[in-house]
């Protein structure tokens, strides 16, 4: 009873918040889970197909898109926590949406993204019968610690699911991989074995220079993405695990990528730019084969899927292209401007740091993001945020000259300093923290630019 | 002119940002025409304690402090503090502070000793400060971001690098942040301290530079972006109190 009237309640925050036209994306949750703590655990419950949770630093939103569209090309009917709010709320508040008002979840699949910190808390309610995890960085530090100590806490939540939990794991992360020796069920490895793919030289940000099992030195053949690539212990056996998923060629472009799959009839092409996007198509592929959706409809569905809030949305504004790259945390920034820069042209950018809580409060993290290798490139930088200042200084030490780069404050100057310098027919970059990317993209649906968030 | 620095552990200890210290150091040498040279060193490899005229030793996670820990109580800490007796200069930030300082105990397992060139000792607790962190030293501020479990206590040789005006510094309750002994410098302002507090990279030059170059008069550079950031967070720093 408690349990239909907590879905009443929630039910009817979202369709208030959606009639003054606000986002429902959270606080129904919030509002059903205060009036029924156990709400998560009985909604789950009526999921046929039961539950994929998706974990990890980066990746987890565009991951869980491309498995959700998977499933739905599959006939099923997923029930996905899109917009971000990767909280217990979020999801019990995705629940909700398509629940009926006596408390019934209508889809019969859930594909969740889960904060890597609320995972220990919200993993048992979710009873997953895929849990992923993408990777593993350092992300916000003031809210997450340290990078160690969530491998940690991952793990013993790991070693609390039962074996008949099937665990996706990223063979090139040796923090990732490492959390194998903690379940007793199915591990399924994803990895890019493409040798030319990747370099040789180790990249300024990682995380995982020692073994997670004996601290010797790790050493590379390979290296991909920060810490990921092909890697092995120089000291005890701990070695790259085997890839039950793996792509032997990646044929990066533009705007896509595609690659080559061993067992799968056809290239898997994603329309996404980045290795980073390769690794996020071949975790959505291991996972959908452990749910047992058939490759053909996963192929299908990858192909043609669009990316989530500010992973490489592609916008129209006044004549100009617009590229909008969300960033978080170094690897992802890395990641996110290698893909920009792979195809070898001088972008134009409005870039925009700020340090709210969903932001990161500390901005030191831009210090150890590659700005050097972007700054080398740029033609022009429009520097905004809550910590512009910050941001523009960081620019200054990677190189880029005070000519190529105006630092403007306010969104709505700073979005239209921005176009004002992108000549007609030409792409404008825009790199932005997530409240950041919030409040451009806001400016840009105000002149009719772009949809709401919550609406994709 | 020449100036050679030494980026200790950067593998273990680096935790946020410390690399944008050295970078900091190592542009306002270049654009002062100083010749830089950066190396590295880390656990299990030889530290020449002749070479460098500064040495950068960052924060890590616990894991890292402990092979760090055993690290300095080999030849390395013995090279290291003979370096500093020649005259090395040293900025050493938070979990490198701890490090230097006489010992650090953890809330469970053994103490660390530590290098003991610094008199201040550290002991770790349950609460964590975390946040923006505004200090004064002698007509300059000091802003950075704090985030660190240890409570730090100063012994008389040691004077504490500045005045907490907004936030914790070295343990919350005496208002000192950081610690100065001769040439070295320890901080809780980790990350980017130096690029938004130019004044203190420019004393850290002028000690390194000192050691083989005497006393150096350092050209004033054109700072507005750092002071524009300075101030930028210094205004968070009062508004989030
Ligand atoms: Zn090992």
């Amino acid at each position: 009873m408690r349990a239909v009237f907590a879905t009443w309640a929630g039910k009817l925050t979202r369709v208030l918040l959606v009639a003054s036209r606000r986002g429902a994306t959270a606080l129904p949750g919030l509002v059903a889970l205060t009036l029924e703590p156990r709400l998560l655990r009985t909604l789950v419950r009526g999921l046929a197909h039961g539950v994929v949770c998706i974990t990890g630093t980066n990746g987890k939103t565009t991951t869980a898109r491309m498995l959700a569209a998977a499933a739905r090309e599959a006939g099923w009917s997923p029930v996905h926590n899109r917009a971000g709010s990767n909280l217990d709320r979020g999801i019990v508040a995705s629940l909700l949406a398509d629940a009926s008002w006596g408390g019934v979840a209508q889809g019969d699949a859930g594909v969740f993204e889960v904060d890597e910190a609320s995972v220990p808390r919200v993993l048992g309610d979710l009873s997953p019968r895929v849990l992923v995890v993408t990777n593993l960085f350092r992300d916000q530090l003031d809210r997450y610690h340290e990078v160690d100590a969530l491998a940690r806490r991952l793990g013993a939540t790991i070693a609390t699911l039962p074996p008949s939990t099937i665990l996706v794991l990223n063979a090139d992360d040796p923090l990732v991989a490492f959390l194998a020796d903690r379940h007793r069920g199915t591990v399924a490895f994803f990895g890019i074995d493409d040798p030319a793919i990747g370099g040789t030289e180790r990249q300024a940000i990682s995380d995982a220079d020692r073994c997670p099992r004996c601290h010797a030195p790790l050493s590379y053949q390979r290296v991909v993405l920060a810490h990921e690539g092909d890697w092995r212990c120089g000291a005890c056996d701990f070695t790259r695990p085997p890839r039950d998923v793996a792509a032997t060629r990646v044929a990066l472009a533009a705007d896509s990528v595609t690659l080559t799959v061993a067992g799968l009839a056809a290239p898997l092409r994603v329309p996404l730019a980045g290795t980073y996007n390769a690794y996020n198509a071949l975790a959505a592929l291991a996972a959908s084969r452990a749910l047992g959706i058939p490759d053909t409809a996963a192929l299908r569905a990858l192909a043609t899927v669009r990316p989530a809030f500010g992973r490489q949305e592609r916008l129209e504004a006044l004549g100009r292209r617009m590229r909008l790259l969300l960033v978080k945390n170094p690897a992802g920034f890395d990641a996110v401007v290698s893909a920009l820069l792979e195809t070898g042209q001088r972008p134009r950018l409005l870039a925009a740091l700020s340090d709210r809580a969903a932001d990161g409060r500390d901005v030191s993290w831009i210090w150890d993001c590659d700005v050097e290798r972007l700054a080398a490139q740029a033609e022009h930088v429009v520097v905004t945020g809550l910590r512009a200042e910050d941001l523009a200084l960081r620019f200054k030490y990677a190189g880029l000259a005070r000519e190529r780069m105006t630092v403007v404050a306010g969104w709505r100057a700073a979005t239209q300093a921005a176009l004002a310098t992108t000549p007609v027919g030409g792409e404008l970059v825009i790199l932005a923290t997530y409240t950041a990317m919030q409040a451009i993209r806001a400016e840009l649906a105000a002149d009719g630019h772009a949809g709401r968030f919550w609406e994709d | 002119m020449d100036l050679r620095i030494v980026h200790l552990y950067p593998d273990l200890m680096s935790i946020y940002g410390d690399r944008g210290n050295v970078r900091t150091l190592e542009r306002r040498a270049a654009w002062r025409d100083i010749a830089v040279e950066v190396r590295t060193c880390t656990a299990g490899e030889t530290l020449d304690p002749e070479w460098a005229d500064l040495y950068f030793f960052g924060g890590g996670q616990d894991r890292g402090q402990h092979l760090v820990g055993a690290d300095l109580a080999s030849a390395n800490g013995a090279a290291l503090r003979s370096a500093i007796a020649g005259g090395s200069a040293v900025l050493a930030v938070c979990g490198g502070y701890q490090l230097l300082g006489h010992q650090y105990a953890p809330q469970t397992g053994p103490v660390i000793p530590g290098l003991g060139v610094l008199d201040v000792t550290t002991r770790a607790t349950k609460t964590r400060f975390v946040g923006d962190l505004l200090a004064e030293r002698d007509g300059a501020t000091l802003v950075g971001f704090e985030n660190h479990s240890g409570l730090t206590t100063l012994g008389p040789a040691a004077v504490p690098l500045a005045r907490v005006t907004h936030g914790h510094g070295n343990n919350g309750k005496d208002r000192t942040e950081g610690a100065v002994q001769g040439a070295i410098i320890g901080t809780y302002c980790h990350g980017s301290v130096l690029p938004k507090n130019p004044w203190l990279a420019d004393l850290l030059l002028t000690w390194a530079l000192r050691r083989r170059h005497g006393a150096v008069a350092l050209t004033t550079l054109d700072d507005r972006e750092e002071d524009a950031a300075h101030d930028a967070a210094a205004r968070v720093a009062r508004s989030r109190r």
